[in-house]
């Protein structure tokens, strides 16, 4: 009797379920892939919120030329296989995904060889692989605004200004303590081709994941007393990373994170200790004035429609999962001006939208992005857009700039991109597309 | 009543050795087979094909791999992750490398590197046993580890450590749609899983599970130990490493040596013990349980919220699917120590008899 009772209440929830999609109008279908459990919890569920929260600020202000958005979260835990069968569960759902941000570079690498097969693009947003700014061998990736040879570049040459000079940098001893894995070694090539011109010697450190066994590194900090430690760390190993140098007494004004590592999660538990500790941020920082925050919180929180709790809104990585949804959406309106407008868009369609992104200043600012970020435009060849940054210091109790904006220099990372993408077009027997691939 | 052999009478030595004397289990197992290979690539989707039923093949022939040393030797071992590295590794360098290499050929290259390997990771078992054995296989993994992330050479001086293979054939046969995939590991799993079976029933076999039962013993009556638990160490290493090199290519597509790394050996191990040591069967339902259960909870549990009106956040899914795992992983323990395998054995006996239980 139970039994058939709790069959029954199924089937008529299933039913239910069933009208009440078929009613709803179509959506643009946006795939979350979170991690708000595992290693990297604390960091990449401001990351997840501020995603969430963009999205629903967008339907609030009538969707995407009329076309509403539509989210759901897959759970990765930072984990590779988990992060693989995310993928596979949401690419087909709500009439497909538009386009997948795996918040993991480790992810990232295993759906590069998936998304061609599936037509769906990657947008990897400050990490995932270097190399896939050549948008003539990888088709789907956009590694928008950024990658970690962006990052790695800025912050040397933050610190060569400091120094007074690239010139000064010759003879300096630089520790890199990085995650011991594909996220951790993407930042090697570039301080490597760095070093190499510059004359500066580099100490390598990986951490094995994730990240909390730190005091061996620490140890040869201590003893070597390199000039400068830049840090590629993420999650729970930059906190642990910070006592270790409190521990030591390595100054906290010589370490550098890249903008995975310079967060308010990472620094809330260290506070004071950690004053003096600067990250190169991928445009924005920490942004509670910007125009769009206000208007999340007043068009969404304020509705007590929040992801998160309100106080982490307009935090710096809360923020850049408000990038990422904006920078999602922005390629979909795109998109819609070529194959119509208010229709929602395929995954195939959305990508041409990534391809040929045009964001003005003037369109960021009616975003409410003013003094957020700076435009971004896409091409066929060009999968980045823009390679801007900026630093800040935490004082303490917050981040403040410490810099002006620095713009990674082209010369030297376009020709390692286009060296990599070759490298990797002939490993998998790939020709670079055609110019008539390009208008497609 | 429906499960009995009455009738069913033994003419030949050779019908008496079949692997499945009654009529109605082989008849079940023939008809389980032709359905996985027939009916299932008609009905699967194709999110099942890829996040479920291929993981779960290459997983279960890995277990099977590792129930040959641990259940069926006795040598209780911590780095079958680490063989599996092994053979994917190896595998990538002959596929990459070689121009013109047969992908079958550089995956069955790649078990035997692992062989080779397992082999010298074996020789300790000559002296240290049980616990001390299964410290000592670990070296293994971490060995593996370090030798993947640290020198360049096996990824090919990728700089991220990663590594990736595509464009997949198999005796001119594409293997790049998820129901061709899936083909070739059942097709795989099959193969091995006979072969495993039929070396356990064979006198290698035999000397494997005399080892295990005391080895003081098996070693008067005149077997060599060291021929006994090497060979069974390169046996087992050599499908877990052409499991790891399916996992690799097929599974996965890009990896890094996270995707091998120690809790892949646990993982391994836990197929074993819950599927139960010394049989082929529990590898299978060993590996069914560790790698299906995890992703229909995760499936199940938001869809048993929404029925009683409840909004399950993503997180708190996670939290309560590893509690539940955890919960019925110790469960299946105390119900059946012998594991899922006997637990199968026990429900036959029932049937058996049933209704008249004496």
């Amino acid at each position: 009797m139970k039994f058939r009772q709790l069959t029954l209440a199924a089937a008529a929830a299933l039913t239910l379920g069933a009208s009440a999609s078929a009613m709803a109008q179509a959506q643009q279908f946006f795939p979350v892939l979170s991690g708000r459990t595992g290693p990297v919890a604390p960091n990449a569920t401001p990351w997840a919120n501020g995603h969430n929260d963009y999205m629903k600020l967008v339907n609030a202000r009538g969707g995407i030329n009329g076309v509403m958005t539509l989210v759901e979260e897959c759970e990765t835990a930072y984990a590779t296989d988990k992060g693989v069968e995310c993928y596979e569960r949401l690419k087909g759902k709500h009439g497909g995904a538009t386009v997948f941000q795996p918040l993991s570079t480790g992810i990232t690498f295993a759906l590069t060889e998936k998304v061609p097969g599936d037509k769906i693009s990657l947008i990897t947003s400050g990490y995932g692989r270097s190399d896939t700014a050549d948008g003539g061998v990888f088709k789907w990736n956009f590694p928008l605004i950024g990658h970690y040879w962006v990052a790695g570049d800025t912050v040397l040459q933050h610190i060569a200004k400091k120094e007074g000079g690239w010139d000064k940098l010759k003879g300096k001893k630089f520790a890199i303590v990085y995650h011991d894995s594909p996220f951790g070694k993407e930042l090697l090539p570039i301080v490597q081709e760095r070093a190499k011109m510059h004359g500066f010697e580099l100490q390598l450190l990986p951490v094995p994941a994730p990240g909390v066994e730190q005091k061996a590194i620490w140890l040869q900090v201590r003893q070597q007393r390199p000039d400068y430690v830049i840090m590629q760390t993420w999650g729970v190993m930059t906190p642990t990373a910070i006592k270790e140098a409190v521990a030591t007494g390595y100054p906290r004004e010589k370490m550098f994170g890249t903008w995975w590592s310079g967060a308010e999660p990472d620094l809330k538990d260290v506070g004071a200790a950690a004053k003096g500790y600067s990250a190169v941020m991928m445009q924005h920082g920490a942004e509670p004035q910007s125009a769009v925050v206000k208007e999340i919180l007043e068009k969404v929180h304020a509705k007590g429609q929040g992801t998160g709790p309100k106080e982490e809104v307009g935090s710096v990585l809360y923020m850049r999962g408000v990038m990422g949804a904006m920078l999602a959406v922005e390629g979909v309106r795109a998109a819609q001006e070529r194959f119509g407008k208010g229709k929602v868009m395929t995954g195939e369609q959305a990508r041409w939208g990534y391809e040929n992104l045009n964001l003005t200043q003037a369109k960021l600012d009616a975003l409410g992005f003013k003094g957020v970020m700076r435009p971004v435009s896409t091409s066929c060849q060009d999968h980045i857009g823009s390679g801007w940054a900026r630093v800040h210091t935490w004082d303490g109790s917050k981040f403040v700039w410490s810099s002006d904006w620095l713009e990674a220099d082209q010369q030297i990372i376009k020709p390692m991109v286009k060296q990599s993408a070759d490298k990797y077009a002939a490993e998998k027997k790939l020709t670079r597309r055609t110019a008539a691939d390009c208008g497609s | 009543m429906f499960y009995r052999e009455n009738g069913q009478f033994k003419t030949s030595y050779r019908a008496d050795q079949q692997i499945f004397p009654i009529a109605q289990d082989r008849w079940a197992v023939l008809l389980l087979v032709a359905c996985a290979f027939v009916v299932v690539p008609l009905l699967a989707s194709e999110y099942l094909f890829l996040s479920v039923l291929i993981p779960f093949l290459i997983m279960a022939m890995a277990a099977i791999g590792v129930n040959i040393l641990v259940g069926y030797c006795g040598q209780i071992s911590l780095g079958s992750g680490a063989f599996m590295a092994v053979g994917a590794y190896a595998a990538y360098n002959m596929y990459a490398r070689i121009p013109g290499m047969q992908m079958l050929v550089a995956v069955l290259t790649g078990g035997a590197f692992a062989a080779l390997v397992g082999i010298v990771f074996g020789i300790p078992s000559l002296r240290v046993r049980g616990l001390y054995l299964a410290v000592a296989t670990l070296a293994a993994q971490f060995v593996c580890d370090w030798a993947f992330l640290r020198i360049s050479w096996f990824t090919n001086h990728s700089t991220s450590g990663s590594v990736s293979v595509s464009n997949l054939h198999v005796l001119g046969l594409p293997v790049e749609t998820p129901a061709q995939k899936y083909l070739f590991c059942l097709s795989l799993l099959v193969v091995f899983g006979l072969l495993a079976k039929n070396l356990v029933r064979s006198a290698v076999g035999r000397e494997w599970m005399a080892i295990r039962d005391m080895d003081v013993a098996a070693a008067v009556i005149g077997i060599r130990p060291m021929y006994a638990k090497l060979s069974a160490f390169a046996v087992s290493s050599f499908i877990v490493g052409v499991a790891g090199a399916l996992w690799g290519f097929v599974n996965l597509g890009s990896w890094e040596p996270a995707a091998f790394s120690v809790d892949r050996s646990f993982q391994l191990l836990f197929m074993v013990i819950i599927g139960g040591l010394g049989s082929i069967l529990g590898s299978i339902l060993g590996a069914a349980f560790i790698i299906v259960l995890p992703i229909v909870l995760n499936l199940l549990l938001p869809w048993l919220g929404s029925l009683f009106g409840l909004e399950v956040s993503i997180a708190a899914v996670e939290h309560t699917q590893v509690m539940i795992f955890g919960a019925l992983i110790v469960w299946f323990l105390i119900v059946e120590p012998h594991g899922l395998a006997k637990l199968w054995s026990v429900g036959k006996q029932k049937l058996r008899i049933w209704p008249f239980p004496h």
